[in-house]
C-alpha cells in the first residue's frame, strides 16, 4: 500500500491565544487520557484540567470555537513525549502552532502528523495573541515556504526547521516511506555494527 | 579529527542523508511499552509493513500496571486491554517481552541496563522521554513519539536532524546528603527548562567520573527536564564492571573485545563541543523543587524568589520569599525511572531504619524493576521500610505520572523521588509535587514535613 501524504504550503483560520511558558504535555493530555489503545477521542481531553480550573480558559471561550492555528509562547510542549499531545489538538481541529519556542520533541511529533510548529520572537507572538483577543475573527495566513505569519496589520517572519520545512513542502513530511527506501543500505549498517554483528 | 562519542555514534549509524536534509539513523536497540505502541502496531497493519528488526526490539509493561497486585487481568479494564495488546503485538512480530508475572519486568529504564541491553555507542529509542537515561552507560538514547515508534518498527530508523553538544562538568565533592538527584536539579535550575533545547548533553568532570552507574543514570534521566532530548556520560572503568556478566551484554572473550570497541567510542580528550559549562559540586545542596516544572527549586535551607513565577507560587500556595522547608507533606513516594533502583532504596533505608512514618503521611516504596524489588528483599531493605510503616509495592511506575491506581487526590502534596512536578503529574489536577532525592523523601516520610536531610545524618554511614 503506497503512502504519500498531501504537501503542505499554507495554513489558514482563526485564531487561539494561549499565553504562558512552558505549558507541558501532561497538561495539553494528562496521562489518565493514554489509558487507551487508540488516538480516537482525545479531542474531548485537551487542556481538560486547565480547562475546568479556568473558565476563562481560551479552549473553553466560545470566540474561538473553530479555530484552527494556536497562538503559544515558550517552550511549548515540554515534557513527556507522548504524541497524545498534539494528536489530541489536531482531532481538535488545530492545523498549525505558532509560538515562541517549542519542546523538541513536541515539534517533531506535530511533525510527523503534518502541523507545523512555527517559531518567532516574544514581540511578534504577543502582538498576534494580542490581535486574536482584540479581534478573534481575524483570519491568520502562515506560509510554510517563507515562514510569513499574517494576520490584520500583525506581519512577521516566523521559521521552521529546514528539514521539516522541506518536509512539509514536499509531502514528506511522513518519513515512513523514505526510511524504507533503500532498505539495504539499512540491513549494511546494521552489519557493520559490532554489537549486533557480533563482538 | 577529534570527536565527541555523540558524533562518532551518530555517524556510525547514520544510514544516509535523506531529500529532506535529514539523516536517517539506524537504531541499535528499540524498547518498547504498552502506552506509546498500540497505535504505532496498528499503523503498521494498515500499511502491510512488518517489523523490520524484531531482535533489536525489547518489550516490558511498566506505566498501567497496579503495584498492589500485579494479578492478570488487572481490574482496570483499559490497563488489561492495553497489557494484552502489547503482548499480542509482541507474539505476532516475534518481539521478546517481561510482562509483570516475569523476573525480568519493570520500569524500561531501569531493566534495559539491569539486563545489559543497554550498551556504550548504541543508539536506542523508545517511546518515552526518559529514553535519555540510558546515556549513562554511553550510549545515545532517544525519546520518540508514536509515529517515530511506527517507523522504527518499519525500518529500524529515525529521520533526524544532528543536534549540537554541550559539555557539562561538574568537579569536586559532594557533600554528606547531598546526590545525584540533587546535582541534576540544580544543573537544571540553573540552564533552565529548554536550556537543552537542540542539544545533546554531555556530562562530565570528577563529580560524575565518582558516581556510580545508578547515580549517572539519575543524571542522564532528567536532561529532558532540562530540555535536552537526549544525555550521556562516556564509558569507563566503571561501565565496563557494571556490565559485565549481565544477561545480555557480551559474554567471555567477546566482552574483552566489546571493551576495545567502547574505549574507542568514547569522546576524544581534545573534542570539542558546541558550548561547555561547569558547576562546583561543593556548592550543590540537598534541592527541592518547589513550583510547577523541574527548573524551579532552591537549595533546601533557601528562600524562594521573592518576584515572579505568578502560576507557580499560586498553583503551589508557596509565598514569593518564604521556604520549602517545614511544608507539610501527606504522601512520600520513593520509586520511578529517575530514582527506583536498589541503591536509591539503600539511601533512603538509611534514613528510615529505626524510624517511624509522620502518622499523617501516606508513605510508599516502589521498586523500578522485579530484580531491584528481589535484590532489596535479599537484604532485608523490604523490613526496614515495612516496619517504619511504609508500603511496599510491587515494579512499576507507579505514582510518577497517574496513569495507575497509585494517584494524589485532591490538594495533597507529594515528596516524590521521581522526575516532573508538572500540574496534574500525579494524577490529580491540583496534587502538588516536590521533587527531592529519595533520602530526602524518606526523611520527609519521617518528619512529615519537608526537612534537610543533612540533620538526620547523624550516625549514619552515608
Amino acid at each position: 500500500m503506497s503512502h504519500q501524504p498531501l504537501a503542505i504550503s499554507h495554513l489558514s483560520g482563526h485564531g487561539l491565544p494561549l499565553r504562558g511558558d512552558d505549558i507541558d504535555t501532561d497538561r495539553i493530555m494528562p496521562a489518565r487520557f493514554l489509558r487507551a489503545i487508540s488516538f480516537e477521542g482525545l479531542e474531548q481531553h485537551v487542556f481538560v484540567d486547565d480547562r475546568a480550573a479556568d473558565s476563562a480558559h481560551p479552549f473553553n471561550d466560545s470566540r474561538y470555537t473553530g479555530a484552527s492555528i494556536l497562538v503559544v509562547n515558550r517552550n511549548f510542549g515540554c515534557g513527556s513525549s507522548r504524541e497524545h499531545a498534539p494528536q489530541g489538538l489536531m482531532r481538535a481541529g488545530i492545523v498549525a502552532v505558532v509560538g515562541e519556542t517549542f519542546s523538541e520533541i513536541f515539534q517533531g511529533n506535530a511533525a510527523m502528523i503534518g502541523m507545523p510548529c512555527f517559531a518567532a520572537d516574544h514581540q511578534s507572538i504577543d502582538r498576534l495573541q494580542s490581535l486574536i483577543e482584540s479581534a478573534p475573527e481575524a483570519i491568520i495566513a502562515a506560509n510554510v515556504e517563507d515562514g510569513s505569519i499574517a494576520a490584520g496589520d500583525v506581519r512577521f517572519i516566523a521559521t521552521l526547521p529546514p528539514a521539516l520545512r522541506d518536509a512539509f513542502l514536499s509531502g514528506q513530511w511522513n518519513p515512513t516511506a523514505m526510511l524504507l527506501d533503500r532498505f539495504e543500505q539499512v540491513q549494511a549498517i546494521a552489519d557493520r555494527l559490532p554489537y549486533i554483528r557480533g563482538f | 579529527m577529534a570527536e565527541t562519542l555523540f558524533h562518532k555514534v551518530w555517524n556510525a549509524h547514520a544510514v544516509r542523508r535523506l531529500p529532506s536534509g535529514q539523516t536517517q539513523l539506524f537504531v541499535g536497540l528499540h524498547l518498547v511499552h504498552e502506552v506509546t505502541t498500540p497505535q504505532a502496531f496498528d499503523m503498521l497493519r494498515q500499511h502491510g509493513w512488518r517489523v523490520a528488526f524484531p531482535h533489536r526490539t525489547f518489550g516490558t509493561i511498566d506505566h498501567i500496571v497496579p503495584t498492589r497486585s500485579q494479578q492478570r487481568p488487572f481490574l482496570d479494564v483499559m490497563a488489561e486491554d492495553m497489557a494484552a495488546a502489547l503482548e499480542r503485538n509482541c507474539r505476532e512480530a516475534g518481539i521478546p517481552l517481561w510482562t509483570p508475572d516475569n523476573d525480568n519486568q519493570g520500569i524500561v529504564h531501569v531493566i534495559g541496563p539491569e539486563l545489559g541491553l543497554t550498551q556504550p555507542g548504541m543508539t536506542i529509542a523508545c517511546g518515552d522521554s526518559h529514553t535519555s537515561t540510558h546515556g549513562a552507560l554511553g550510549a545515545i538514547a532517544f525519546g520518540i513519539g508514536t509515529s517515530q515508534v511506527r517507523d522504527v518498527l518499519a525500518s529500524q530508523c529515525l529521520a533526524l536532524d544532528p543536534l549540537k553538544v554541550r559539555r557539562v562538568d561538574v568537579n569536586g565533592a559532594l557533600g554528606p546528603g547531598v546526590y545525584a538527584k540533587d546535582v541534576i536539579l540544580t544543573i537544571i535550575r540553573r540552564l533552565g527548562v529548554q536550556g537543552g533545547v537542540g542539544f545533546a548533553y554531555e556530562y562530565g568532570g570528577s563529580t560524575i567520573d565518582g558516581m556510580t552507574i545508578d547515580e549517572r543514570m539519575t543524571v542522564c534521566n532528567m536532561s529532558i527536564e532540562g530540555g535536552a532530548r537526549v544525555g550521556y556520560i562516556n564509558p569507563d572503568a566503571k561501565t565496563y564492571a557494571f556490565l559485565r556478566g549481565r544477561p545480555f551484554a557480551p559474554q567471555g572473550p567477546a566482552f574483552d573485545r566489546a571493551m576495545v570497541w567502547w574505549t574507542q567510542i568514547a569522546s576524544d580528550a581534545n573534542a570539542s563541543y558546541d558550548d561547555r559549562v561547569t558547576f562546583d559540586a561543593a556548592a550543590i545542596e540537598p534541592t527541592v523543587t518547589w513550583g510547577i516544572n523541574p527548573g524551579q527549586s532552591v537549595g533546601v535551607g533557601e528562600t524562594l524568589p521573592t518576584s515572579g513565577h505568578d502560576e507557580a507560587f499560586e498553583f503551589m500556595g508557596f509565598r514569593p520569599g518564604g521556604r520549602v522547608s517545614g511544608t507539610k507533606i501527606d504522601v512520600a513516594f520513593i520509586g520511578s525511572c529517575t530514582n527506583g533502583r536498589l541503591s536509591d532504596l539503600e539511601a533512603a533505608a538509611r534514613i528510615v531504619r529505626g524510624h517511624r512514618v509522620s502518622p499523617h503521611v501516606k508513605a510508599l516504596v516502589v521498586p523500578g524493576s522485579r530484580a531491584v524489588s528481589k535484590a532489596a528483599e535479599s537484604r532485608g531493605l523490604h523490613r526496614v521500610f515495612i516496619d517504619a510503616g511504609f508500603e511496599w509495592r510491587g515494579a512499576g511506575c507507579s505514582m510518577c505520572l497517574g496513569m495507575n491506581p497509585d494517584r494524589l487526590e485532591g490538594r495533597q502534596v507529594c515528596a516524590s523521588s521521581s522526575n516532573r512536578n508538572f500540574k496534574g503529574r500525579m494524577g490529580s489536577p491540583t496534587g502538588r509535587t516536590l521533587l527531592m532525592s529519595p533520602a530526602m523523601v524518606a526523611a520527609a516520610a519521617i518528619a512529615g514535613e519537608v526537612v534537610d536531610v543533612r540533620t538526620m545524618l547523624h550516625g549514619v554511614g552515608v
